[in-house]
């Protein structure tokens, strides 16, 4: 019965708005706790699931100084040890919540009841194992900070066009992060690869499962028609394989396929411009043959790679800044899309966007590592 | 159409050895649109397809007194088998003497008969092609033609759009001899088109057949107790369950539908998301060793893959069908539950059926409960001791 009154006790504290340590913003609920901290969506879905075995799940509770500290009066040893030390400052209803949402999403990965849309999408996978992980690099290793995210539409198609660095597509993977995080509607963001990425084993399952598709004009034009936020890289490899030395410089733009393709389906063009990818891997040096060998656009050189071996693969810790630039609206230009001319300038006007952005969040940046 | 001229056709079905050519052939006959059923291979149907033919329908009991293609054997009543090859120019006296004005060919292989090899596959699909095209084209009476072809068509690369509409060109060839058979096969449909413009033609692009009944390389794939996968690669795949392959054929038949098709269930299975749902273990090989774990299986009897298959099995095949559903008014089950008709029928039982992991997911969260109760010394989460359960 005493158990109960504590639950009470806690229900009606929260009520209240005089007492501090309940007033827990969402906002908070994001401190670095959050990676082992489950959405609410998380938990919403895992309390749907009721059917399954899993038990109706109570709404999620904050965590409060109270429990934390009657916590540590309790005994230290128990059998559960290793994994109690995941919940230190967690309340008991949330780390149980916790436990059931894992079984429940171990459950579906051995069973096979998810789904997976026709582009190989697995939300199920991205947001429970995939954004949780990039989400420590977000915020603990790059500390991303993002601006200008009311400039993505709310809902209906979008393409998002955004500056290419950094030797490995990292800055596709913060995007991806940053609008699922910082977005008021939380949009996933579908990213466009080029083919490379979908010939590599291992990568090319990483792609689909986290959104990205095969940057071609039916695919976007798929994505976009079905109101998805699209995401291109339009320097491609010349964006991320450039050395160090040309950094915040835009290469040349492709073809324009994805102007054409926002043009034809009406969706707002968004320029972003990503400031901290440029320094995870500094580029200094190219080895051609080898990477002729390997059929890679390039064998990159870094301080530390290939030196340092399997480290050399730790991006150096720089400070992230993305900005979301106003929207463009292509539908006054929708009759363009097959004229070259309207292509080519709308790509330059974007691109133009991206490369003034990019050195006004620059000067913001007071340092690379700060 | 008036219902006289309905009730006058007369379709030819090639390939009925095989099932579906058996169920295609059985399901025309019985339609009272239909006065008789032509089947047509090179081997009498056994077994299953057999019987098939032969159970009579309502419609064609009534019907009886009939002139016959000289040499045929009776089945069913309104149905007659004519063992005839198809690669041997014979098959164009079959069709002008029958009167033949609808030809559907179900008679394209994709794995060959056991005993046979690659290259009797190739001749039978390509020459019989050719030949009961020329025939058809010389046979003034032939309006339809019903062509059986395969999303193989579209060859598999990673360079591909995600999505195949019927428009898609393939990338480059496919490297497998069935996909390369299909590719000729279409090419010489569209010359019989160009030919004969009146007549009405249908390429229906099947998807991979799956379901309770169906018995293919890939159901046999599926239930292996370790099915082995590429390394790295989690391909997309669509099925098509048998059964509305014989639907959209028999619509085809029925009704005008000319142009090319693609046939599939709707959604997307990741491979390792089937073999899941088949209650098996997926064992990822690097690709290289499964190309030699194929050529085993295949020289053992265990499995004939062919290369293009694997190449399935690699990259995946995902098609567009809205063409399909707007135009047929005819959609297919999804490839879940085509998946799932299969995981049923074939009885794949299994430690990890989701009953059984339910099971111990509930067990494991009771258990970690009541630890954590122990050590904490309150009740814990939405069971709270002596709380019902929802």
């Amino acid at each position: 019965m005493a158990e109960v009154i504590r639950l009470d006790e806690r229900a009606a504290r929260r009520g209240d708005p005089s007492d501090p340590t309940a007033r827990i913003t969402p906002r908070a609920g994001r401190s670095p706790r959050r990676p082992v901290i489950p959405s609410p969506e998380e938990l919403a879905e895992a309390a749907a699931f009721p059917d399954n075995g899993v038990p109706t799940l109570l709404p999620l509770q904050p965590p409060t100084p109270t429990d934390e500290a009657g916590r540590a009066d309790g005994p230290r040893t128990s059998g559960a040890g290793s994994v109690r030390r995941i919940s230190a400052a967690a309340e008991p209803d949330e780390w149980d919540q916790r436990v059931a949402s894992r079984l429940a999403f171990l459950r579906r990965r051995l069973t096979g009841e998810y789904d997976v849309d026709e582009f190989g999408f697995d939300p199920d996978l991205t947001d429970h194992v995939l954004i949780p992980m990039l989400r420590l690099l977000y915020q603990h290793w790059f500390r991303v900070e993002v601006s200008g995210v009311e400039n993505i539409p709310a809902d209906g198609s979008a393409l998002l066009v955004a500056n290419h660095s950094g030797t490995i597509a990292l800055d596709a993977l913060m995007l991806m992060v940053a609008v699922r995080d910082e977005h008021p509607k939380q949009r996933r963001v579908r990213s466009l690869g080029a083919d490379l990425v979908f010939r590599l084993p291992l990568v090319n399952e990483f792609a689909r499962k986290s959104g990205a598709t095969l940057a071609c004009t039916q695919d976007v034009e798929r994505l976009l028609n079905t109101g998805e936020l699209v995401a291109v890289f339009p320097e491609g490899f010349k964006g991320v394989g450039k050395p160090f030395s040309e950094r915040y410089k835009l290469q040349r733009f492709g073809r324009g396929g994805f102007v054409s393709a926002a043009m034809r389906t009406g969706a707002p063009i968004v320029p972003v411009s990503i400031v901290g990818a440029e320094e995870t891997y500094p580029l200094v040096g190219d080895i051609k043959p080898l990477a002729r060998l390997l059929g890679a656009p390039y064998f990159p050189v870094t301080p530390l790679f290939p030196w340092l071996g399997p480290l050399g693969l730790i991006p150096l810790p720089s400070k992230w800044l993305i900005h979301f630039g106003e929207p463009i609206d292509t539908t006054p230009l929708g009759d363009g899309a097959d004229d070259p001319m309207v292509v080519f300038n709308l790509g330059d006007q974007v691109r133009e966007a991206i490369q003034q952005t990019l050195y006004n969040v620059l000067l913001r940046r007071t340092s690379i590592f700060g | 159409m008036s219902p006289e001229a309905v009730s006058s056709r007369i379709v030819l079905v090639t390939g009925v050895s095989r099932h579906l050519g058996a169920v295609v052939a059985a399901r025309i006959a019985a339609d009272p649109g239909v006065e008789r059923v032509i089947a047509v291979d090179t081997k009498p149907p056994e077994g299953e397809a057999a019987a098939l033919l032969r159970e009579p329908s309502e419609h064609a009991r009534a019907r009886s007194g009939r002139r016959r293609v000289p040499g045929s054997t009776a089945l069913a009543s309104n149905i007659e088998f004519v063992r005839a090859d198809i690669r041997n120019p014979l098959i164009a006296k079959v069709i002008v003497g029958s009167g033949t004005d609808t030809v559907v060919h179900m008679g394209v292989l994709a794995s060959a008969a056991t005993g046979s090899g690659r290259a009797a596959e190739k001749e039978l699909n390509v020459i019989g092609t050719m030949q009961l095209l020329a025939a058809c084209q010389k046979a003034e009476p032939v309006r339809k033609l019903v062509v059986k072809s395969s999303v193989a068509a579209y060859g598999v690369s990673p360079r591909d759009p995600a999505i195949f509409t019927e428009d898609t060109a393939p990338r480059e060839l496919p490297r497998g001899g069935y996909a390369k058979d299909i590719v000729e096969i279409e090419g010489y449909v569209r010359g019989f088109q160009r030919r004969r413009g009146e007549v009405d033609v249908t390429v229906l692009r099947f998807a991979p057949f799956i379901g309770s009944r169906a018995d293919t390389t890939l159901t046999r794939y599926f239930s292996l107790p370790l099915v082995p996968t590429a390394l790295g690669y989690d391909p997309r795949m669509q099925f098509l369950h048998a059964d509305d392959a014989l639907e959209v054929t028999h619509r085809s038949v029925m009704a005008d539908h000319p142009g090319v098709y693609n046939v599939a269930g709707d959604g997307v299975l990741l491979l390792s998301q089937a073999i899941r749902r088949a209650g098996r273990t997926p064992l990822p090989v690097p690709e290289i060793g499964l190309s030699g774990a194929a050529s085993f299986a295949k020289r053992s009897g265990l499995i004939d893959f062919s290369l293009d298959q694997l190449d399935f099995l690699v990259h995946g095949r995902v098609v567009d069908t809205s063409r399909l559903i707007q135009e047929y008014g005819y959609r297919p089950r999804s490839t879940a539950d085509a998946f799932d008709d299969f995981v049923r029928g074939h009885n794949l039982s299994s430690m990890i059926s989701p009953d059984n992991v339910a099971a111990v997911e509930h067990v494991l969260l009771d258990q970690i409960r009541q630890a954590r109760e122990s050590f904490l010394g309150e009740p814990v989460g939405a069971r709270a001791r002596g709380g019902g359960e929802a």
